[in-house]
């Protein structure tokens, strides 16, 4: 099934994808997905449940690796390198491509050692006070560090669902990623706590491509410039957000922004 | 067939018949309309079987404590009983049965009875755990008495030798009592043990869990588990007449190669081949709670950890263990205790010389190997050397209940922790 693609000129394209599929044993999760998505701004993933978004988007850091019935086919380049060639090592690859899961997910640590996980394991920092310096800033960025400033070394899980969201995009950030992945990151918070992780999306879009997968049409709305709306394993309708929702081209695009279904 | 078996046949017969005749009464009462019942007839069917049964069993009870303390010969004691109680069945039967009306709520009454019957079992549990504490703790009472109340000697004392001379000109049996040769002996092997069994034990439960396929991992695990269903007395013989005589053998070339005599004077039975052939032993233990705790930790943490880069082994150490620490930590104190209370093995392959020695190529022997010596062929029970095997059996139950306690508190600690 073909595509609508509203035109616009995405001049700066980080990550494109091309013909990508994706199948898990005999089943066909989706098939013939081709995006440009562009740096430096904040492009959602939206369509009901089962259509593939996510799966698309863990093609994105090859995350589909770690199953063991995932095959993965066509073509996804970041910077026009292409990631699933056999000289890609997906450990790196990851490094580059930071990812935030739906539920909050610290790991059995402290709020600092969460953080410097990342650095850590491939060896960013050359020394305790880099290392500090490292931590210190993402939690800044992830907007956290006033809340924990006094309580680095306290187990990550102690902190609130928002505070452990933003704690793990500290975590991501630490390792100075060029895409940042977002799988439905607000599922599991409250509004306030959402408030302030959307107002983290539209502050980190300034130094990151971002690519957030959302059940929340409104959040969508919110939070991105570009919009891709997915049905049944395909991608149906991709363009710039505004044009998405007030101009859907596709009547399917048109029934689920509208609420008939999904 | 005995006059308490025909009672006991009796009895059945009369509950089952009690039955019967409450289901009957129940719907006769109501008319042969059943729907005008509280309850269904077969409540009141039980509800006068146990109160048939109930003051019958409790005749029985009473009437062989009493009739045994006024020395009555077994016959008539068992005639009387058995006439005692079905006539005291048959009173509950015709007194319950009386009660039966469409308002009666059997029902109910059974439920309570059921309510009595699970705590009676927990409370029966309970005591006979009660009752062994209690005798170990009287009988080692005995024994302290024997040796003056010097318990610190015994606690403390390095020289075991229980055999106490019959006559006063015996020579050599002086009796000593101090038993840390055997809580070094049993230290030993239970650390050689866990040497072999917490790695080996915990790095299959990684393999298990987070590297095997699902088929190798359903071949492999079930064949780890048999290992934990071999009689300890096979792992014993195996010790004794393979691993015993390879590391006697090793041990004395390697011993003339190097010229140290602890290595030259290895023994068959040693300390080394109990501890190795015990540490496989509880390799399943260790494996198996380990794999299952692994397997508890939540997906999102290793996707979590492979999303930052982390290769498979990076995750293992970084992520999964801490969050599974509590988990393995309660799974080698549960093998730590199982190895401190085997005794086959034991018994088999570490000999009986109470030595008190830091070679593990020496025999050595285990608070549990001497309990059953101590016990075991002609005996009198009065004696220090086997009351002994009682003071014996106090500590090694202490030390298995502070050593639970001490898993239990740290599972919780760090689940409040990591929750």
């Amino acid at each position: 099934m073909s595509t609508v693609y509203h035109d616009t000129k995405i001049e700066n394209a980080k990550v494109e994808l091309d013909n990508v599929g994706v199948t898990y044993g005999s089943k066909t999760a989706v098939s013939g997905v081709a995006l440009r998505i562009p740096d430096r701004s904040v492009t959602a993933f939206i369509g009901p449940s089962g259509c593939g978004k996510s799966t698309v988007l863990r093609t994105i850091n090859r995350m589909n690796d770690t199953i063991d019935i995932a095959r993965v086919s066509g073509s996804v380049k970041i910077d026009g390198e292409e990631i699933n060639s056999k000289s890609v090592d997906p450990v790196v690859l990851r490094a580059r491509v930071g990812m935030v899961f739906q539920k909050p997910n610290p790991f059995p640590k402290s709020i600092y050692d969460n953080v410097a996980y990342g650095p850590r394991i491939h060896g960013l920092a050359s020394g305790k006070a880099e290392l500090d310096a490292i931590v210190e800033t993402s939690l800044k960025k992830a907007g956290l560090w006033n809340e924990v400033a006094d309580r680095l070394d306290q187990p990550g899980t102690s902190l609130s669902g928002g505070q452990q969201q933003r704690l793990v995009i500290a975590r991501a950030i630490a390792v100075s990623p060029e895409v940042i992945l977002m799988d439905e990151p607000c599922s599991a918070l409250d509004p306030i706590a959402t408030a302030k992780i959307e107002e983290l999306i539209d502050e980190l879009r300034e130094n990151y491509c971002i690519i957030i997968v959302t059940h929340s049409m409104a959040q969508a709305a919110r939070v991105s410039q570009m919009t891709a709306f997915f049905h049944l394993g395909d991608l149906v309708e991709y363009g710039p957000t505004e044009a998405i929702f007030t101009n859907p081209r596709d009547q399917r695009t048109q029934d689920y922004i509208t609420g008939r279904f999904g | 067939m005995s006059v308490s078996a025909i009672t006991g046949l009796a009895l059945l017969v009369l509950i089952a018949a009690a039955f019967y005749a409450g289901r009957a009464r129940a719907v006769a009462v109501s008319g042969d309309k059943p729907v005008r019942l509280h309850s269904l007839p077969n409540y009141h069917g039980y509800f006068l079987a146990a109160w048939t049964a109930i003051p019958a069993l409790a005749v029985v009870v009473i009437a062989t404590i009493v009739e045994r303390q006024l020395g009555m010969s077994a016959w008539t004691s068992a005639a009387l009983t058995a006439v005692l109680s079905v006539l005291a069945g048959l009173a509950g039967l015709s007194l319950a049965r009386r009660r039966i009306n469409t308002g009666f709520r059997a029902r109910n009454h059974v439920e309570r009875l059921i309510d009595v019957v699970l705590l009676a079992s927990s409370v029966i549990a309970i005591l006979t755990t009660v009752g062994i504490v209690a005798s170990l703790l009287f009988e080692s009472l005995r024994f302290f008495e024997a040796i003056d109340w010097r318990i610190d000697r015994f606690l403390f004392g390095l020289h075991w030798s229980p055999q106490i001379a019959i006559r006063a000109d015996q020579v050599g049996q002086s009796g000593a009592f101090g038993a840390v040769p055997l809580f070094a002996g049993t230290a030993m092997i239970t650390l050689i043990a866990m040497i072999v069994a917490a790695p080996v034990g915990l790095f299959s439960a990684i393999y298990l869990s987070e590297y095997a396929g699902p088929t190798t991992r359903r071949i492999v695990k079930p064949l780890l588990e048999i290992l934990a269903g071999i009689p300890t007395v096979v792992y014993g013989f195996f010790a004794l007449l393979t691993i015993g005589p390879a590391i006697r053998g090793a041990a004395e070339w390697v011993g003339d190669l190097t010229g140290i005599v602890a290595l030259q004077n290895a023994v068959t039975q040693s300390a080394l081949s109990a501890g190795l052939v015990m540490g496989v032993m509880i390799i399943p233990f260790v494996s198996s709670l380990s794999d299952d705790v692994i397997n508890a930790v939540p997906q999102s943490l290793r996707d979590g950890s492979y999303a930052m880069g982390a290769t498979k082994s990076e995750t293992v150490r970084e992520v999964i263990l801490p969050a599974a620490l509590p988990g393995i930590v309660g799974a080698l104190l549960l093998a730590v205790s199982r190895a401190v209370g085997e005794t086959m093995i034991v018994v088999m392959a570490a000999g009986q010389g109470a030595n008190l020695t830091g070679n593990p190529f020496e025999s050595v022997t285990t608070i549990t190997v001497q309990i059953v010596m101590l016990l075991t062929g002609d005996q009198e029970f009065d004696s220090p050397k086997t009351l002994s095997a009682f003071a014996l059996g106090l500590v090694l139950f202490a030390f298995t209940l502070v050593l639970n306690v001490i898993a239990l508190r740290v599972v919780q600690k760090y689940r409040e922790k990591y929750d």
